[in-house]
């Protein structure tokens, strides 16, 4: 792409098999697999003194987020800049969505300037899925809709998990290739009826191979598992042994799951990662969580301090995962993306040239 | 053809009431002929089911344009359903609603509130509303969540009965505490999904509730829109036993699955909810035994503005007066031309990839009923329940009123929104291809729609 196509007169096509990111099943194992290599690329970008590319130079990403949100936001407004694309941010709160304007009505306004991607986040599963049908030409990046699914989080959790993998084997994350996720035993807890976070992992961490099992109150799993490629593990103590990966979840108590548990006390004490039960972890087993973090809650505040606690790096290799995701979808018009490398030799960083 | 079976003959109409039928009547030269070749003349359909949206949601509907949709779909009589704005929960309002109705194309009688503003707390003025015509009582929309007042309520219409009016309480079963919020059926899609889910149980604990107060009561109930197998059966044994208990179906719960909303489109959220596979096998056995007395629409306008938003936003209902007949033609009777419906185009996103559409469309997939069978569940049936059977739902003898409908059982056709005559275009049929059509619909002895087209 870089090479030869200007990014200025290039028809925003479509670079991928799809052309939104609405589900990780968008994607499939290929399609992460072509994720995570590219995010390879860009975290190399990110450890400059410069950390910028001129790749969607003149692309317009717009953030709508009709749902509080500090990390993902920021995470995804971070990576759309180093990409050089410009980046509107669709205030909720002090726009006309408080006049009563339809959730359509604002996606075709902020559409008709010309934005080529909409990150959205909604309170309502499948809102997304909305606005990809009301969308002319731009491209949609679910950003967490509901219940029901985040994808950017659920692909920045693989790339961690690889890039910890790596590290201990002392070779580079990338050519690992995909396959190291093959056997691994996840082990999600928590709140996995409301979870879109729980809902993207299931599907990623299927698609590449592990072996997926959930844990948590029976009043905080789904009505139904059917389809679901998890097992439940009724004991949570004898399920820690067994994992290399635990992905804790918050209890989300903005969305009513507090009323799902008794108390939070005794959700911390039957299902939280609490010292005891941590000290039960296989050894090299590692923890994630999507943030925020309750300490003291589904984790106590020295665990979450542990090393295996990846929270952070999760938290850093965001920014490099979502400039992947803008790219394949935005980027290397005509081109195959599995080809495209997003920062071939003789690419310019474009210092100073950046003033959106 | 009637509910007692059919045979060739036609049809003479004087005045608007039927005066002949026999093999073949000579006509007078001047006499307005209906061909009917190829087709059944059928009693009128009777909806026992439409929200009309007149008074207070006009942009959606008015009765005229309900008429007008109820006409071409076959129907001679419908029953507004009073969930209106205000609610019809008095005489007065019975009264406006019957005047919208007065010269629309097809009878409109109205069903009043059991309680008052349909909120569930006091006792509508049901014996005003009886006075004023009203038969069928229902706070539609919500159940009567609080059993003692719903318990008052069936001693209350009893006592209406003993005196002649012979008034039944309809019933939508949803607790509301066990739906808790839900907007669409709870299982496997809601689950993978994300979506809140109205579990089987919230219908089936208020069928099991009303089913024990006919028995403590002896007062009639019927039962709304059912939806799950275990309700269908609860109705089936209630039945069994001899209580004085009806049913009705939608033809949507015959058709479509909740796999239909995999893709989120907001056309598919609906009251109850769509359910499983084996719920649509279970409710069209129950129309086949008997267990279900009636196909009722459910009719539900709602204007693009608010339909056209996340699923979970959208309110629930779907049109149903133009395509029922065709619908529920197609899933329960075999015939030459098969309906179709467009598969991955309509529902792009988690259908397709997981098999399936969340339609079942063909008969076959359980229960088989011949077209008289089905033309029974939208006419005799239902009018008997609905109180309107001295003008509607048949039999065609010499002496009815002239209130027909000519179907063409083996037509197909195919669904177009915007050539509907609703004011709203929230059809779940749109592209579908239906076997059975309506050819001519006369109303007292008035054509209001020939060859297909409306006529005033």
């Amino acid at each position: 792409m870089i090479s030869t196509a200007d990014p200025v007169s290039a028809a925003p096509e479509t670079t991928s098999t799809e052309r939104h990111l609405l589900s990780v099943a968008d994607l499939g194992r290929s399609g992460i697999a072509e994720v995570l290599d590219v995010a390879e690329a860009f975290a190399e970008v990110e450890r400059r003194s410069m950390p910028k590319v001129p790749t969607l130079r003149g692309r317009v990403v717009a953030t709508l987020f009709f749902e509080e949100s500090t990390r993902t936001r920021l995470s995804f407004e971070t990576a759309a800049k180093r990409l050089s694309a410009d980046v509107l941010s669709l205030a909720v709160g002090t726009s006309s969505v408080k006049k009563g304007e339809s959730l359509r009505d604002t996606i075709e306004t902020v559409e008709a300037m010309g934005i080529d991607a909409l990150i959205v986040r909604h309170r309502s599963s499948g809102a997304c899925h909305q606005v990809a049908r009301w969308a002319r030409r731009a491209h949609v990046v679910n950003a967490g809709d509901g219940w029901h699914e985040h994808p950017s989080q659920a692909l920045l959790d693989c790339f961690t998990l690889r890039q910890v993998w790596a590290e201990r084997a002392g070779v580079p994350p990338a050519s690992m290739g995909i396959d190291c996720f093959d056997g691994k035993r996840i082990l999600i807890v928590g709140d996995i009826r409301h979870s879109r976070v729980a809902r993207s992992q299931v599907l990623a961490y299927d698609a590449l191979g592990a072996s997926v099992s959930i844990a948590g109150p029976g009043s905080l799993l789904p009505p139904s598992l059917a389809g679901w490629p998890v097992t439940v593990e009724p004991d949570l103590d004898d399920a820690l042994t067994r994992v290399d990966v635990v992905s804790l979840l918050r209890i989300q108590a903005e969305r009513g799951s507090g009323a799902f548990v008794p108390s939070l006390r005794e959700y911390t004490e039957h299902w939280g990662l609490t010292s005891r039960r941590a000290s039960r972890l296989a050894p090299g087993a590692v923890v994630t969580h999507p943030g925020p973090m309750l300490r003291g809650v589904e984790v106590a505040g020295e665990v979450a301090d542990l090393p295996s606690m990846l929270a952070t790096r999760q938290v850093t290799n965001g920014v490099a995962v979502r400039m992947a995701i803008l790219f394949l979808l935005l980027g290397a018009p005509g081109t195959d993306p599995r080809a495209a490398r997003p920062v071939p030799e003789g690419v310019r960083v474009a210092v100073g040239s950046d003033r959106g | 053809m009637g509910a007692d079976g059919g045979r060739r003959a036609d049809v003479a109409i004087t005045d608007g009431v039927v005066t002949a039928v026999a093999e073949r009547l000579d006509v007078d030269p001047g006499t307005k002929i209906l061909d009917a070749g190829g087709c059944v003349v059928s009693p009128g359909l009777v909806d026992l089911h439409a929200h009309l949206r007149q008074p207070g949601g006009e942009e959606a509907e008015t009765v005229e344009s309900a008429a007008r949709a109820a006409a071409l779909g076959g129907y001679t009589a419908i029953v507004a359903m009073p969930n209106t704005d205000p609610p019809i929960d008095s005489a007065a309002v019975v009264h406006e609603v019957l005047s919208l109705g007065r010269g629309a194309m097809a009878d409109v009688a109205v069903a009043g509130a059991i309680t008052v503003g349909r909120a569930g707390d006091q006792l509508a003025p049901m014996a005003e509303m009886a006075d004023a015509g009203v038969r069928i009582f229902t706070d539609d929309g919500a159940g009567v969540q609080d059993g003692g007042l719903m318990r008052r309520a069936l001693d209350y219409a009893g006592g209406l009965r003993a005196r002649g009016q012979k008034v039944v309480l309809a019933q939508h079963c949803e607790d509301t505490l066990l739906a808790a919020g839900g907007v669409m059926h709870e299982g496997e899609w809601s689950s993978r999904l994300g979506l809140p889910g109205i579990p089987s149980a919230a219908e089936e604990a208020m069928v099991a509730r009303d089913i024990a107060l006919v028995r403590q009561t002896g007062v009639p109930v019927h039962f709304l829109h059912l939806s799950t197998a275990g309700a269908v059966e609860l109705v089936r044994r209630a039945k069994s036993e001899g209580l004085a208990v009806t049913a009705e179906v939608a033809p949507h719960h015959l058709v479509l699955t909740d796999q239909a909303v995999a893709g989120y489109d907001p056309s598919y959220r609906v009251n109850p909810p769509l359910r499983t596979f084996a719920d649509v096998l279970a409710v069209r056995a129950g129309v086949a035994d008997g267990t279900i007395d009636a196909v009722a629409t459910d009719h539900a306008p709602h204007s693009p503005e608010v339909k056209d938003v996340p699923f979970d936003m959208a309110p629930p209902g779907m049109l149903g007066l133009e395509t029922a007949l065709a619908v529920t033609l197609t899933a329960l009777t075999r015939h030459r031309g098969s309906g179709s419906a467009p598969g991955g185009g309509e529902m792009p996103d988690a259908p397709g990839r997981l098999g399936g559409t969340g339609i079942v469309l063909d008969a076959g997939e359980g229960a088989v009923l011949d077209v008289g069978a089905v033309l029974a569940l939208l006419t005799a049936r239902p009018a008997s329940i609905a109180g309107l059977g001295d003008c509607h739902g048949g039999p065609l003898v010499v002496g009815a009123v002239a209130n027909i409908c000519v179907v063409d059982p083996t037509a197909t056709w195919t669904v177009d929104p915007t050539g509907l005559a609703s004011l709203s275009r929230n059809t779940p049929y749109a592209g579908w291809t239906l076997t059975g059509r309506v050819r001519h619909t006369v109303l007292r002895g008035e054509p209001v729609v020939l060859d297909s087209e409306a006529q005033r």
